[in-house]
């Protein structure tokens, strides 16, 4: 990064920050705090719930995974234009009817105070966990390539949300969020038109002739990780979960203008998230065409962690791998030129044999990749071998022009930054008005001290956030190991909601302990794979499992114990 | 006991958005919008594969 770099790197993130801190500087009205602008309309809405939903591991993680895995990750939104279209008819109107600040005090609404706390609870665990890995991921990631100290990249972004967030809470979030998004979409726009400026000509063709763009998979395997069925069955629940009842979510739509503004800024997601997200991971699978032509392909992209071990005592059997690596990258160069050659040329057979042969080039290829991880990990177990994270980051400084680094850069934080802010204020919310306010009633009509609140906890969850992240390892996958953390608390959750919604027999005390249970078995499940892996199911299915399990769980319960909740009609009369 | 749910006839009403009388219309467009997207990248993975 040069002088422009930083220049652009920097103008673009503190002066978002400082435009939102100032112009929310004197939000004190705890409505607007936690709401947002009572006049938002729906654009600000919809990029806001999209801001807070795609993290930097959405824009780092997911090129490298297509990169290495191909587009097929992409089934795993097949769920969320169905559960976006659910939450408008269901969840939204009851939420705004009602007025109620966070997702969990509806359930005290509709229950009881117990169910509201473990409603609460179930985010602030997730979420909380979350929270830390949005902060590290990132940091760790730019730390490594650029040369700059973890620890001081993970203060500097989580002081730097935190100052905004707290200032001027939802309204401020909103605000950041549009512009951070107009930064998103300019620099990943930028860096695809590169990109495709780079490819040759039959990009596309060869990137699906290596298996790279599969992105519908019928077969009905639950072992596999993304497939039709799992995207939409298991994102379907997923979704639902994460946008109808997590409170980072639910914060930004419950507020705005009016119930209209809501509903347009989902269906603005509905509509633009698959193509959003396809845009990205085919960035990634074109990434891959890409690397097939350049001479200097590494081995392995986290060229930071490799050069540490590569000059060691083991240096001599490293640079046999590398050497190894590049005669098998021209080899394959070779391969797929022949096989272009014989699709130009309409030579069924001849094309055949050339793809046959530049897929088995491919498969030597990937050996020798798997080879180089495990030199890595022979010389040091605690090694770091997934590089696909750094596919994309390796691309944006070594082919990017001076100036659009800057921008990238400014991508990654502005998207961490985003999502980060979402889900403070969240867990600043939640923390305030389904815990505190809970403890002090006699204070919720306090309200000054009530924002009071809501910003000191706002600023300790985000003290939490940097402190998790500077002392914790994470898994090295990070997107999966977000979407792993939500399968696991997320069921049980959404069993609740689906319980308070649809069946309005089921009381309080029967949805309560068969949260617990329906909790309990997913933890199992997980834990029960990770100890049988060839029993292991994707973790997508762990969605609709633990959601199901939830609500059969409370039928069950409701018909032997025959608890009576308190009357819904108190609900029924507001909605 | 009463509903917990909104009436049916929210769905009803105006959306006040060009080209659509009521919610049930952006919904039914939003859902054929996915269909269609499923359907393109089925026949997407089909062509390139």
């Amino acid at each position: 990064m040069n002088l422009t770099d930083w220049v652009v790197l920097l103008g673009t993130m503190l002066g978002i920050a400082a435009y939102g801190t100032w112009r929310t500087r004197h939000t004190d009205n705890l409505n607007t705090y936690l709401k947002g602008n009572h006049n938002t309309g729906w654009v600000t809405i919809g990029l806001s719930v999209m801001a807070t939903q795609a993290s930097t591991i959405t824009y780092l993680s997911l090129p490298g995974q297509a990169y290495e895995n191909g587009i097929a990750f992409i089934q795993n939104y097949f769920g969320l234009p169905l559960a976006l279209i659910i939450v408008c008819v269901a969840f939204l109107p009851i939420y705004r009817k009602l007025g109620v600040y966070t997702a969990y005090e509806y359930l005290g609404k509709r229950f009881d105070a117990k169910t509201r706390l473990l409603g609460a609870a179930l985010f602030l665990l997730q979420r909380g966990l979350q929270a830390g890995i949005t902060i590290y991921a990132p940091a760790i990631i730019l730390s490594t390539v650029l040369g700059w100290r973890l620890d001081l990249t993970i203060i500097f972004t989580g002081l730097l949300v935190i100052v905004y967030t707290v200032t001027g809470g939802s309204a401020a979030v909103n605000l950041t969020q549009k512009w951070q998004m107009a930064v998103i979409f300019g620099g990943m726009l930028t860096a695809f038109v590169v990109l495709l400026s780079k490819l040759p000509a039959d990009a596309t063709h060869i990137a699906g002739a290596m298996g790279k763009l599969q992105a519908v998979d019928f077969t009905p395997d639950l072992k596999r990780r993304y497939t039709l069925w799992s995207g939409l069955l298991g994102g379907l629940f997923l979704s639902l979960s994460y946008f109808g009842t997590d409170q980072s979510q639910v914060q930004r739509y419950i507020g705005g203008a009016a119930l209209r503004e809501g509903r347009l800024g989902l269906m603005f997601n509905a509509v633009f998230k698959i193509p959003m997200q396809f845009s990205i991971v085919m960035l990634g699978a074109l990434l891959f065409v890409f690397y097939q032509f350049q001479p200097d392909t590494p081995v392995f992209f986290n060229q930071t962690e490799w050069q540490r071990h590569a000059q060691g005592p083991q240096a001599s059997a490293f640079r046999a791998i590398e050497q190894k690596h590049a005669a098998l990258h021209a080899d394959k160069q070779e391969k797929i030129r022949a096989w272009v050659a014989a699709r130009d040329h309409g030579e069924a057979t001849a094309e055949t044999a050339a793809r046959t042969a530049m897929v088995e080039a491919q498969k030597a290829s990937d050996a020798i990749r798997q080879e180089a991880r495990a030199a890595l990990r022979a010389v040091d177990p605690k090694a770091k071998i997934k590089d696909s994270d750094y596919v994309f980051i390796t691309f944006i400084l070594t082919q990017l022009p001076h100036g659009v680094i800057g921008l990238l850069i400014a991508v990654m934080f502005a998207s961490a930054l985003s999502s980060k802010a979402g889900e403070l204020n969240a867990l600043g919310t939640t923390s305030t008005i389904d815990l505190w306010r809970h403890f002090r009633p006699l204070a919720a009509h306090d309200e000054p001290r009530n924002v009071r609140n809501a910003k000191w906890f706002t600023a300790l969850w985000g003290v939490f956030a940097i402190g998790f992240a500077l002392f914790v390892s994470f898994a090295e996958n990070l997107i999966e190991a977000l979407n792993i953390v939500a399968s696991i608390f997320y069921p049980a959750l959404l069993g609740v909601f689906v319980v308070a919604f649809f069946l309005k027999k089921v009381g309080g005390s029967a949805v309560f302990w068969a949260a617990v249970a329906a909790q309990v078995l997913v933890l199992a499940l997980f834990f029960l794979g990770k100890v049988y892996p060839a029993h292991e199911i994707g973790y997508l299915w762990l969605n609709p499992i633990g959601c199901a399990a939830c609500v059969i769980f409370s039928l069950a319960l409701q018909a032997v114990i025959r608890t009576k909740g308190p009357p819904v009609g108190h609900v029924a009369s507001v909605a | 006991m009463k509903r917990s749910s909104p009436e049916p006839s929210d769905h009803d009403e105006s959306p006040d958005v060009p080209g659509f009388r009521t919610w049930r219309g952006v919904y039914l467009f939003v859902f054929g919008w996915f269909v269609l997207v499923v359907v393109l990248l089925a026949i997407f993975s089909r062509v390139f594969a």
